[in-house]
């Protein structure tokens, strides 16, 4: 497992979604509030970017005609077909089991730690001052 | 000539061996509702501005079912505005070029069809031809136009078709499954004639689309009911022209059903065949087995793709449609596009591959350059 610092904060703003690479590998990373997730940036089922996707909360209901939407729980839906997952399992909300996405560990750092890590820096040079995503893969 | 382009064309300079593609189903959009009306002559184009129009397309009109994100892919939105296909460069750099298309055939779902006043039908149709040659054709010889005719004015609709039948840059009659009569009456046999002199097939777009309510109780409630309900039109379509000899009178006629499903197709040609058996007597004008004639007329294309549970189910499916009568396509850029590598879940030999993705396409639609067949109808 290796911490790989993709972006600057500041370039991930709360309600944001944007793809990353990581060697050959796309990956989504969210920021839903200030909250960072990171999954691959592959719908499972026919392979669109599911960093084009509309982050929502999921619409429940007991009965029709009464409806709410549980802004505890938001998901990401594929821009294609809109499969719905959880940005943080990478599972999907109709088949979990089945329909999944992986799902990888995403922190915000301080410019000033990144120096000690053992981190893989590609393009990037850091400001102390700022703060950077990494994700881990 | 194409493939030299292609292989110029950005995702296709790959080693691996790609299956060239035919896309069967793509939805070009007008830019803007001037665009439209500027394909219009003077007095329909007053006439729009003046009382409106009711439109299958989402960006222009109001859809009968709305639908999430308009029905839209949501990355295809083109960077230089407007809607999704409405750009040729962007469809050509996400679509053509990152697929390797070799060819595209257009669906352009033209208010047209949708007219109560048919006088207007036929000149929206004329419109959304001329456009077609402009904006799309013409420029990108990739893709190919679908001869929008006002199925409701047939007299029209022959005019249309052959002031335009020359033009190889029409593969196809367009008109919309959801008619004001069943799909077989006479009242619509001269555009099957007509279209089965220049041999040009016709192809019915099920999806969204239509003058009739899409179940036959009416209006379903939602979306979800209406995306399923477009195999009816398409079934309800197939059987009438059978039923009412529409075969026996046309025998070059070829129908293409579009994007209506087709895992229903087998069941319903094996029921089909069965009824036959028993109740000939009230149809005594039918020539054939219904199964015959529609192994004889009939392609259907693949999109939105059937997803059993199981894969391999799939495998049965596509064999008793038949791998000779399925057209692939993505229905680019609806929500519910189909990826070429991915729709199938299923291991595809490499001549059934062929079959689906391009070949099937290229006889039908005489891509090759194969010269017309001029018959009597």
């Amino acid at each position: 497992m290796t911490d790989h610092v993709v972006c600057a904060l500041s370039e991930l703003p709360p309600g944001k979604a944007k793809r990353v690479m990581i060697g050959t590998r796309a990956i989504a990373v969210f920021n839903v509030d200030g909250k960072l997730s990171a999954i691959a940036d592959r719908c499972p089922h026919e392979g669109a970017s599911l960093s084009q996707g509309q982050v929502g909360g999921v619409i429940v209901s007991d009965r029709p005609g009464e409806y709410r939407v549980r802004t505890d729980m938001k998901m990401v839906r594929c821009p294609w077909h809109g499969w719905e997952f959880d940005m943080d399992t990478g599972k999907s909300w109709c088949d979990p089991a089945r329909m999944k996405t992986r799902s990888f560990g995403v922190k915000i750092c301080p410019g000033a730690t990144l120096e000690e890590g053992s981190y893989s820096l590609e393009v990037f040079s850091v400001s102390l001052q700022d703060e950077y995503v990494v994700v881990t893969v | 000539m194409t493939q030299e382009l292609l292989a110029k064309a950005k995702g296709a300079t790959d080693d691996r061996a790609r299956t060239m593609i035919v896309d069967c189903d793509i939805h070009p959009a007008y830019t803007s509702q001037a665009e439209m009306l500027s394909y219009l002559p003077l007095r329909w184009r007053q006439h729009v501005q003046e009382f409106g129009l009711f439109s299958a397309n989402p960006l222009m009109g109001a859809l009968p079912y709305p639908r999430m994100n308009h029905g839209m892919r949501r990355d295809s939105y083109p960077a230089a505005g407007g809607p999704p296909a409405s750009d040729l460069a962007f469809l050509q750099e996400q679509l053509l070029d990152a697929h390797g298309i070799e060819y595209g055939i257009l669906q352009p779902l033209s208010p047209g069809h949708l007219m109560s006043n048919t006088a207007l039908g036929v000149a929206l149709c004329a419109g959304t031809n001329d456009w077609q040659i402009d904006k799309w054709t013409g420029p990108e010889p990739r893709l190919k136009g679908s001869l929008s005719v006002m199925q409701e004015d047939a007299q029209a609709s022959v005019t249309e078709i052959q002031a335009r039948a020359n033009d190889r840059r029409f593969v196809q009659v367009a008109i919309s499954p959801r008619t004001l009569e069943p799909a077989g009456r006479q009242r619509y046999w001269p555009i099957y004639e007509a279209a089965a002199h220049y041999d040009l097939p016709v192809a019915m777009h099920s999806a969204a689309f239509g003058s009739r309510a899409n179940t036959g109780s009416g209006w379903a409630s939602f979306y979800i009911e209406e995306h399923f309900a477009f195999s009816h039109a398409a079934q309800t379509a197939l059987v009438s022209m059978i039923f009412e000899g529409v075969f026996d009178a046309f025998p070059h006629l070829k129908v293409v059903l579009v994007e209506g499903g087709f895992a229903w197709f087998p069941a319903m040609v094996w029921r089909l065949d069965r009824e036959w058996e028993r109740h000939r007597r009230e149809v005594p004008h039918l020539k054939r087995r219904p199964s015959e004639y529609i192994r004889d007329h009939v392609w259907l294309t693949t999109q939105p793709v059937e997803e059993p549970p199981l894969s391999s189910q799939l495998d049965d499916i596509l064999r008793w449609v038949g791998m000779d009568r399925l057209l692939f396509s993505t229905d680019y850029p609806h929500w519910d596009f189909d990826h070429p590598d991915y729709a199938f879940r299923l291991p595809l030999s490499p001549g059934d591959r062929a079959l689906l993705l391009r070949e099937n396409a290229v006889k039908l639609f005489r891509l090759d350059g194969a010269s017309v067949e001029r018959r009597g109808a």
